[in-house]
Order: structure tokens, then sequence, then C-alpha cells
């Protein structure tokens, strides 16, 4: 629909302004807290102009030169094991999805719908229900603290192998007869014709999932209880102690923008390649 | 050395009484070099023909080898065939070029190797030029050739082709049909050719097999096939338009056919080869409207084709369609027509098994 009305224009940008700016607005909050000091961010009024002490704070926050009461673990090493167990999680939630998916719809095998239905059925059940069993599981196998343990629970994809089998499914049978006739195994096809024609869902699906791994928080809060495996989500919850303890705010909230930056990076990086997975439908 | 044989060869769907059998049994052995199109109309089972051929589907009885040898267990890879598919199948993210070379990377031919066929049959194909872009890149017929120069590389000892000329517009089609004669008369390689459109297959066969409803009905040259058809459904298969068949009872010299107010008591110009129930068959073209016929005709509509009219009646209360010179002044719509029939193109059919009587 094209219309053209001055005050329509008008209108709907007022009502995009205000949208920005009711998202934007706790964005430049933390950045105004950011960059003052501790003293200054509780008087009242809270300061809404940004202060001269920014760098200051992320480096302190980075190297965890913190006095408050809280955890006081470097936020770099956070962020490593972030990153870590995001990139371990986004791939490995690809890769097995990937294969799943290439079974389910490529090859004929006993119980191949109870399998499928297996898949579907853990659809209903996401890491808050079977939180207890699998804590019980991670931790009797020993993986608590570990990458092992903040990962492999959170790995299985049922949401990432029915999108790559809604894709295989619409691959032209002729191809996969083509790759036969040309001598491709099974294999040899999945890597030369399928993983090449999925590379746009493959790119989207792995913002999705590494901002879903980045932004666990339930998980890393059970299995971790060593500084060490503080994932960064975790770290700032755990910079803060409860009651009237004076807690460094200005590192949290640099802590806090810290934590924002890769998935805002990811999504940026990708952005082309995220909405042409989401729409295109050219093969 | 591509010679096919296909012997006895039935396909079926399912396993034990419900099992759905679409291919009867069907034999036909074709010699190296020959250029077979195999045609029918759709669902007669003639693309599954060749995808057995090809090993894309199973054989549930039956045989065939090729080049002498016996490939009902042989992967689809390994039988020397190369496949050209109706929606072409090209990699949609490789080049060209890739596209190509695949198949003969897969079985590690060397580097120089590959660059030589692949040249060659781009140099063939006329399509050098577009090694480096992607199918999408392309046009319709130059997909088509991709496809083409796919199956060249691989230096198969047969090539089959399913209803590779379906997606190109009717010009084009044309043309591709010729390059495609080109291209079988330069390498000789044994040619199976599946397609649902009889001009495809009269220009293009050396010898055709015409099938329906999982049977092959005739397997011959297309002049043996057009000119001495074994059923009457190759017989109104086979020609455009059709053959026209009249059905009723033959004695010596008459043919009765039609029934109640619409029946008619032709004379025959030569001796039915045998009295009873028998379905006659005249091709439009072999049919002259002329005022001292002894055949009445109903003219219902008339079209114009150009070179030709075609004249659309009815006798006996049956369709019948007559061809005529352009230049011949036309009969009126509605009017009452006579017609006579050349003696030697009459053509008889069984009424009840449809095969060819006579000669």
């Amino acid at each position: 629909m094209v219309e053209r009305r001055p005050w329509l224009n008008l209108l709907s940008h007022a009502v995009l302004l205000l949208g920005v700016a009711v998202v934007a607005f706790p964005v430049y909050l933390t950045f105004v807290a950011a960059s003052h000091t501790a003293e200054a961010i509780v008087q009242a009024p809270m300061p809404l102009l940004p202060g001269g002490h920014f760098w200051d704070s992320i480096t302190k926050a980075l190297s965890g030169q913190i006095s408050g009461p809280g955890s006081k673990a470097p936020v770099a090493q956070m962020m490593q094991v972030s990153l870590i167990s995001a990139l371990i999680i986004a791939i490995a939630k690809i890769a097995i999805s990937l294969l799943s998916a290439f079974a389910i719809v490529y090859f004929r095998f006993p119980f191949k719908m109870f399998f499928f239905w297996a898949i579907f059925v853990t659809l209903m059940l996401p890491v808050e229900v079977r939180i207890s069993p699998t804590y019980k599981v991670v931790s009797d196998l020993g993986m608590l603290n570990s990458y092992a343990g903040l990962t492999i629970p959170l790995i299985a994809s049922a949401t990432a192998t029915f999108l790559f089998r809604q894709f295989f499914l619409t691959v032209p049978d002729e191809l996969v007869e083509a790759a036969r006739i040309d001598g491709a195994g099974p294999m040899r096809f999945f890597k030369d014709v399928l993983i090449p024609l999925s590379s746009t869902s493959i790119a989207a699906l792995f913002v999705i999932q590494f901002i879903y791994g980045w932004n666990q928080y339930l998980w890393p809060l059970l299995v971790t209880t060593d500084e060490k495996m503080y994932p960064i989500v975790l770290g700032i919850q755990r910079m803060i102690s409860g009651g009237d303890a004076a807690n460094e705010w200005n590192l949290v909230m640099a802590t806090a923008l810290l934590a924002m930056l890769p998935p805002a990076l990811v999504v940026i990086g990708m952005q082309k390649w995220f909405v042409k997975g989401l729409v295109d439908s050219e093969k | 050395m591509g010679a096919i044989r296909i012997h006895n060869v039935v396909k079926r769907y399912g396993k034990g009484p419900k099992a759905n059998q679409v291919i009867h049994g069907v034999s036909a052995d074709i010699t190296d070099g020959e250029f077979i199109v195999i045609v029918g109309p759709s669902g007669c089972g003639k693309s599954t023909l060749l995808r057995m051929v090809a090993g894309l589907e199973e054989i549930s009885e039956g045989e065939i080898s090729i080049g002498g040898r016996v490939v009902n267990d042989v992967e689809p890879a390994d039988r020397d065939i190369a496949m050209v598919f109706q929606n072409y199948a090209l990699y949609p993210h490789m080049s060209v070029y890739d596209n190509m070379a695949y198949g003969l990377k897969i079985a590690k031919v060397p580097k120089a190797e590959i660059e030589a066929r692949v040249q060659k049959a781009a140099k063939i194909l006329e399509i050098g030029p577009f090694l480096q872009r992607t199918p999408r890149q392309l046009s319709g017929g130059q997909r088509q050739r991709v496809a083409m120069g796919r199956a060249i590389v691989r230096q198969p000892a047969a090539f089959l082709f399913d209803e590779p000329l379906s997606n190109l517009d009717a010009k084009l089609r044309a043309q591709t049909r010729l390059e495609i004669q080109k291209l079988h008369r330069e390498l000789g390689v044994t040619s199976l050719f599946v397609t649902h459109d009889q001009v495809e297959a009269m220009t293009l066969a050396q010898r055709m097999i015409v099938m329906n409803a999982g049977r092959m009905e005739q397997i011959g040259t297309p002049e043996q096939v057009y000119g001495k058809p074994a059923s009457s459904f190759v017989a109104s298969f086979i020609g455009s338009p059709p053959m026209n068949l009249l059905t009723g009872q033959a004695d010596a010299s008459r043919f009765t056919t039609g029934s109640g107010a619409d029946a008619v008591t032709l004379a025959l110009p030569t001796a039915a080869p045998r009295a009873g129930a028998l379905v006659l068959g005249l091709r439009p073209e072999h049919v002259e409207i002329t005022d001292d016929g002894l055949w009445p005709l109903q003219v219902d509509t008339i079209e114009m084709l150009g070179a030709e009219r075609l004249v659309h009646g009815r006798l006996g209360g049956a369709l019948f369609t007559v061809r005529m010179d352009a230049t011949l002044p036309p009969p009126r719509v509605g009017q009452a027509v006579r017609l006579r029939a050349s003696p030697s193109q009459l053509h008889w059919f069984d009424a009840g098994t449809s095969l060819r009587v006579g000669d």
C-alpha cells in the first residue's frame, strides 16, 4: 500500500520516534550511569547527561578492580566465558540440527517417525521444565563449573532441526538424483550441495542462537559456582549484593553495556545474511 | 558400448496384494548409438521406465542391462549413464564450470583432463562465455545447455533425457530439438529420450516406443508408427490432429457405424480384413471433400491453420476431422458434404483388444 499524505507521514514518524525513544532511553541511561563515579549516580536526582568517567569505569570493570561487596571477577574473563559458551552453543546447535534434519529428510530408517516426534516433543520441554533432572545428570557427570556443563544441555534444538527440515524438503528431488548420478555419496551431497544451499539459513540461525547462548541466565546460575566460570549475564547479577551495601553502579552499568555489545555486533555484522536467511526463498 | 537391453521389466510400488503395479513387463532392445524416444500420455510410466534405466527407481522384476552388463543392482553413478532432467537440476550455488566438473571431480579424474573435457563440451554447446556464471544468471535455454554439458563431459555409454525440452518456449524448443539431433550425430551415443510431445518424438527418434498405461504399445521407426500404428491407442496418440476412429460392424465391403438415428453405413473402397466388430481408422489427410464422395459429413467447425484447414464434423455421431488444402474453397459450417477416403489408407483395429487387424 502506498499512500501519499503528509500528515500520515508525520504521524507514522512520530510513532516510530516514540518507539525508538522507549527502547533507547534505558540504554542511554545505562551509558550515562557508566560515565559517572559511583558517588555521583546515587545522588538524587540522578544525572541525565554523560559524565567524564566512562573509560575509567569500562577499564575498571574489565580488569576487575571492583571494590563493591559483590563478585569481583574481571569482566574480561566473564566475556570470554560467555563468548566461548555462546559460540559452542550456536555452532553445535547448527551442526546437530543440520545432521538430524538431513537424516530425517533423506534417509529411511526404522522408527523414523518415532524419532521425528521425539524431537518434536522436546519443543514442549524447555530448559526450565527439565531443569532438575538435567542438573542431576550434569552434576553426576562432574560437569559443573565447566564449559561442557554450560553448553551441552542447551545444544539440542528442535526449532533449528525443523527449520532445516523444512528447507531440505524444498530442495528439488532432481538435485538429489543428479548428485547420485554424479556419484556423490550422502555425506558428499550433504557437504557439497545441502550446506552451501542452506548457508543463509545457517547464518540466520547463528545470529539467533548466538544471542540465545549469550543471554543464558537461569542455567549458568545453577551450574556455575566458581567465579572463573561466570558468564557475563550472570556476572552482572553477582556484582550486585542486596541490602544497603554501596554497589558500584557505574561499574555494573559498564558491565551491562559490555554485555550488550557482542550480540549487537553479531546482529549488525550479519544483518544482511540474517534477513536474507529469513526471507530468501530463491533456490 | 552402449546397447541397452530392457527385458520383461515390471515396476510396482508397495508389497503384497496391495501393490500398485505401474509397469507391466516392458521389453526393448536398443542397439549401440541409437536414438530412442519413449512417448506416451502423462502417467503411462515412461519416466518411471527411464528412471529404472538410470537406477533412480528399483526394478521390481525383469532385467536391464547396459553395454552387456546387468545393472539391476548397480548404483546410478556406476551405470555409465548421464541424465538430463526436466528442470535441469543444476547445482544452484556452483558455477557452470563446477556444475559440469562435479561428477568428474568425484570420480577423481585428473584436473587437466576435467578442464579439457569441460572446455570441449562448452565449445560444442557454445556456453564458453558462461562458464564462470551461476545457473540463476542464465536463461532457460542456456541452463538446458549446461545440463546437457554436464551429461556430455561424463562421456557415458548412454544419455537419458527426461522431458528436457518441456520448460522451454516453443521457438527454443524447436531449435534445441535440432541441436540435440546434431549432437547425437556428432557423438553417436545411445540416447533414451522421454517426452509426451509427439512432435518431439517424431522428429528426434530413430525408433520410438509408444507407451500407454504401463505397457509398450509399439516400438518402431516414426514412419512405421505413423504409417502402421499397432493399436488404436497409437493411432489416436500419434498424429495431429489425431486419426479419426469409427467403431462399428464390418462385412465384406460395407461398414456400419453409429447407433440409432446416427447410424450410417459406409461403402468401403477396399475390403475390411474380416467381418465383425472393428474400429476403422483414417487420418484427416487421407480424406478429401468431394461431391462424388460416398460418405456423408455434417460440418461443425472449420479451423484455418495457414497452409491448411481442418474441417471438423460428425460422421455417424462420431467426431471426424478432414484436413484440406487452404487454397481449396472451404465448405460452409452446417453444410452436409461428401467425403472420399484414400483406398490404401484405411487402418483396422479389433474393437475388443484395440490391436491392429490385417496388415
